[in-house]
C-alpha cells in the first residue's frame, strides 16, 4: 500500500477532502436520479414541472465550464484587458439567442439541432451532415475541459505528471456516464452553479479584504503612476505589496490597456523577424489595426457562437411554458453575469501577488492561478489559506465535470442514436441500441482523453473560443438564417453550414498545432511538422490573425453561401413552409404546432 | 395599423404570417442594435479615444470599469425590456386572432 501511497505525498488534506466529497456527490446525485429518469422523453417530461429558478440554475451550471472557472482567470493575468472580452461576450452571447433563436425553437419542439435541421427541411440526410458538427464542435469544447481536470489534479496530487490527471478524471466520468449515471438532470446541474459561485466568490471576498480591492489591484498596474497622482491615491496603491515582475510578464501599460499582448502577438512576432531599424515603423503601421481585426473576430466568434452551442438549447424545452422560458433566459442572464465579474478578479490579484505563475508552463501555468491564489491567505491565516483553495479546487472539479459529462452525453446520443441507429443499423434492437450507447461512450471518452494530453501547453480560454468559432460559422447561420428567412433551402444550408463550420476548424486545428510545435519538450517532436507555418507566419501577420480568430471571415462566408445556393434552388424550398413559419414565429397559445403534427403525419402516411 | 378582417381563417393567411415575423423581428433587430452599438463600440472607442478610455476611476481604468463590471447590468435591461415586449406583442396577437 506505501507504493501507492508515494503520490500522496506533498498533498494538503484540506484541498483533498473538499475536491474528494465534490467528485463523490456528483457521481452519487448522478446515480440516484438517473434510477428515477431512464429515457430521454423522461428527462423531458420530468423536467416540465422545474421551477423558473431551478431550471436557470441548472441551465447556468451547465454552461458555466472549466474555461469560465479556470481559464478566463488565467488569461486575464497573462494577457491583461483584452481577455475581458471572454467573460463578457459568453454572457452577452445569450442575448444573442434570445433575441432570435430561442424563441421560435421552443415553438418548434424540436430538442437539438439537429432535430431542427430535419424538420425544418424535411430532410433525414441534412439530420446526418449536422449531426457532424456535434461532435466536431463538442471534441473542441472536451480539449479544455480535460486540461482543466490535468492541471487540478497535478495541483492536488503534485506528485503526478498532467497526463495522470486527465485520465483519471476522464476515465470517472466516461465509465459514470457508460454505466447510466450523471444524465443533464436538472437538480445536479442546478446544485452545481451555485457550487461555483460559492467556490469563485467566497474566495475573492476574502483575499480582497486581506490584500485590497479589485479597482486597488488594478491601479497598482500603471508604470507612470507615481509622479501624476494625488498623494491620497499613491498611498492607496502603497497598502498592495506587489511581488516583482518577473521577465515573460507583460508590462504593465500593454497589460492594462486594449490591444495588449493577446491581440498584437502576431504582429509583434511578425516584427521581430525584421532588421532591427524596420520595426518600429513596421509596428506604428500595424499594430493596432490588425489588433482591432482581431478584437472583432473574437467579439463575433464569442457572441454568434453562444447561440450555436449545441448542448445549451436543449434546456429551453424543460419550461413549462414560453412565458416561463423567457423569465428563465432572464434569470440565466443575471446568474451568470454575476458569475462573470468574479474570476478576471483572481488574474488580477493573481499578477500582483503570484507573479511567479507567469514563469511556468502548461499545468504550472496561469492557468491554474484560481487554485492556487488562495494558499496566499496560509502565510497569514493558517488553515484558511488551504480551505478556501480546497473550495476553488471543488468549484473547479465541479466545472469540468458537469461540461465534459453534459458533453460526453450529448456526443454519445449523436453518434448512438443518429450514426448507429439510423445510418448503420436501422433496424438494431432496444438491446443493441443500449450497447451502441454504452460502446460510443467509451469511444468519445477515450478519444477526448487522448486528444487532452496533447493539449497541456494551450490556454483553456482560448481553446473553448475556438469551439465558440466554430459553433459561429456552423451552426448559428444554420439557425439564425432558417429561423428568419423563409427562402432558405436545404442545399443552401447544408452548403453554407459545411464550408463555414469546416474552414473555422481547419483554421482552429493549425493554429494549435503551429503553436505545439513551439514546445520545447516532447510535444514539439511530436509536432514538429507543423513548425515551418510559424515561420511563415511570421510574414503573413494578417494570415495568422484569420487563422487565430476565423469568425470575421467564416460566418460571412457560410451566410453567402447559404443565400447564393439557396436562390439556385428555389424549386426545393419545402412545400409547406408557410406552415412551418407559423409554427416558428406564432404564439404557442393558437395550438399550431398540434395542427401541424397531425398535417404533417397524414401527409407522411404513415 | 391595418388587420386583416378576422375570418376563421386569418392564421393562415400570408399577411398574418408576414406582419407577424416583421414584428417580432422588428423588436429583436431593435434590442440587438442597442447592444450591438454598444458592444463594438467599445473597441473603436479604445481605438479612437485611448487617453479618455485610459482615465483613472478608483483604481480601475474606465475602459475595465465598463467591460468588466457596467457592461453585465446594461444587458440585464436590454433582455428585461425585451422579454416584457415579447410577451406584450404575443398577447397582442393572441387577442387579434382570437377577436
Amino acid at each position: 500500500m506505501t507504493t501507492h501511497l508515494a503520490f500522496l505525498h506533498g498533498v494538503d488534506p484540506w484541498i483533498f477532502t473538499f475536491s474528494f466529497i465534490t467528485v463523490f456527490v456528483t457521481v452519487w446525485m448522478g446515480f440516484r436520479s438517473a434510477k428515477t429518469s431512464k429515457t430521454a422523453s423522461d428527462f423531458f417530461v420530468a423536467g416540465r414541472s422545474v421551477s423558473v429558478g431551478w431550471n436557470a440554475s441548472a441551465i447556468s451550471g451547465e454552461y458555466l465550464s472549466a474555461a469560465s472557472f479556470m481559464g478566463i482567470a488565467g488569461m486575464v493575468m497573462s494577457s491583461g484587458y483584452d481577455a475581458l472580452w471572454y467573460p463578457v461576450c459568453y454572457a452577452c452571447g445569450y442575448l444573442f439567442l434570445l433575441l432570435f433563436i430561442a424563441g421560435p425553437l421552443r415553438r418548434f419542439g424540436a430538442y437539438t439541432i439537429p432535430d431542427f435541421a430535419e424538420g425544418r427541411f424535411d430532410s433525414p440526410l441534412f439530420r446526418k451532415i449536422a449531426v457532424c458538427f456535434v461532435l466536431f464542435i463538442g471534441f473542441f469544447y472536451t480539449m479544455p475541459q480535460m486540461k482543466g481536470a490535468g492541471v487540478t489534479l497535478a495541483y492536488i496530487f503534485p506528485g503526478i505528471p498532467y497526463w495522470a490527471g486527465v485520465v483519471l478524471v476522464g476515465a470517472v466520468i466516461t465509465l459514470n456516464v457508460a454505466l447510466g449515471g450523471m444524465k443533464g438532470i436538472t437538480l445536479v446541474q442546478a446544485v452545481q452553479y451555485w457550487i461555483k459561485l460559492f467556490a469563485i466568490s467566497v474566495p475573492i471576498f476574502v483575499l480582497a479584504s486581506v490584500y485590497g480591492f479589485y479597482g486597488t489591484h488594478i491601479g497598482a498596474n500603471d508604470d507612470g503612476r507615481r509622479d501624476k497622482l494625488a498623494p491620497q491615491a499613491a498611498a492607496e496603491v502603497q497598502t498592495i505589496a506587489r511581488k516583482p515582475l518577473v521577465e515573460k510578464a507583460p508590462r504593465d501599460t500593454a497589460w492594462v490597456s486594449p490591444f495588449g499582448p493577446l491581440t498584437t502577438k502576431a504582429v509583434n512576432a511578425a516584427a521581430a523577424a525584421l532588421p532591427l531599424e524596420q520595426r518600429a515603423a513596421y509596428l506604428a503601421e500595424y499594430q493596432k489595426p490588425y489588433s482591432l481585426l482581431y478584437t472583432y473576430s473574437l467579439i463575433m466568434a464569442l457572441v454568434c457562437g453562444t447561440a450555436g452551442l449545441p448542448h445549451i438549447l436543449v434546456r429551453f424545452y424543460t419550461n413549462p411554458n414560453g412565458v416561463a422560458a423567457k423569465r428563465t433566459t432572464m434569470w440565466v442572464m443575471i446568474l451568470i453575469g454575476v458569475f462573470y465579474v468574479f474570476p478576471p478578479v483572481f488574474g488580477v490579484i493573481g499578477r500582483n501577488l503570484m507573479p511567479e505563475l507567469y514563469s511556468g508552463v502548461g499545468a504550472k501555468g496561469t492557468d491554474k492561478v484560481v487554485l492556487e491564489l488562495p494558499t496566499l491567505l496560509g502565510a497569514r491565516f493558517g488553515v484558511l489559506g488551504s480551505i478556501l483553495s480546497g473550495i476553488t479546487c471543488a468549484g473547479a472539479f465541479a466545472a469540468f465535470m458537469s461540461t465534459f459529462s453534459g458533453l460526453l452525453v450529448s456526443m454519445t446520443g449523436a453518434l448512438a442514436h443518429d450514426v448507429y441507429g439510423r445510418m448503420l443499423r436501422p433496424k438494431s434492437t432496444p438491446e443493441e441500441r443500449l450497447m451502441a450507447f454504452k460502446f460510443a461512450a467509451v469511444l468519445i471518452g477515450g478519444v477526448a482523453i487522448v486528444l487532452g494530453c496533447f493539449v497541456e501547453l494551450l490556454e483553456i480560454n482560448f481553446m473553448v473560443g475556438q469551439a465558440f468559432a466554430i459553433a459561429a460559422a456552423s451552426y448559428f447561420p444554420l439557425l439564425f438564417m432558417s429561423v428568419w428567412w423563409r427562402g432558405m433551402t436545404m442545399k443552401g444550408a447544408a452548403t453554407g453550414m459545411l464550408t463555414g463550420g469546416l474552414c473555422a476548424l481547419v483554421a482552429a486545428a493549425l493554429t494549435n498545432l503551429s503553436t505545439l510545435s513551439l514546445d520545447k519538450g516532447p510535444m514539439g517532436k511530436v509536432f514538429a511538422g507543423f513548425a515551418p507555418l510559424n515561420g511563415f507566419w511570421a510574414h503573413h501577420p494578417l494570415l495568422r490573425i484569420l487563422c487565430e480568430q476565423p469568425a470575421i471571415w467564416t460566418v460571412p462566408v457560410a451566410i453567402t453561401l447559404m443565400v447564393v445556393v439557396s436562390k439556385a434552388t428555389t424549386a426545393s424550398v419545402p412545400a409547406d413552409i408557410r406552415m412551418k413559419m407559423l409554427v416558428l414565429h406564432a404564439p404557442e397559445q393558437l395550438g399550431l404546432k398540434q395542427e401541424y403534427i397531425q398535417e404533417h403525419q397524414a401527409g407522411a402516411g404513415h | 395599423m391595418s388587420t386583416p378582417p378576422p375570418t376563421p381563417d386569418t392564421v393562415h393567411s400570408e399577411e398574418f404570417l408576414r406582419l407577424l415575423m416583421r414584428r417580432q423581428l422588428k423588436l429583436s433587430v431593435a434590442c440587438a442594435a442597442t447592444f450591438l452599438i454598444a458592444l463594438l463600440g467599445m473597441p473603436l472607442l479604445n481605438y479612437f479615444a485611448p487617453a479618455l478610455m485610459a482615465t483613472r476611476v478608483a483604481g480601475f481604468t474606465l475602459t475595465w470599469l465598463i467591460l468588466g463590471i457596467l457592461f453585465f447590468p446594461f444587458v440585464w435591461i436590454i433582455s428585461w425590456r425585451f422579454i416584457k415586449r415579447s410577451i406584450a406583442l404575443e398577447e397582442d396577437e393572441v387577442k387579434s386572432v382570437k377577436r
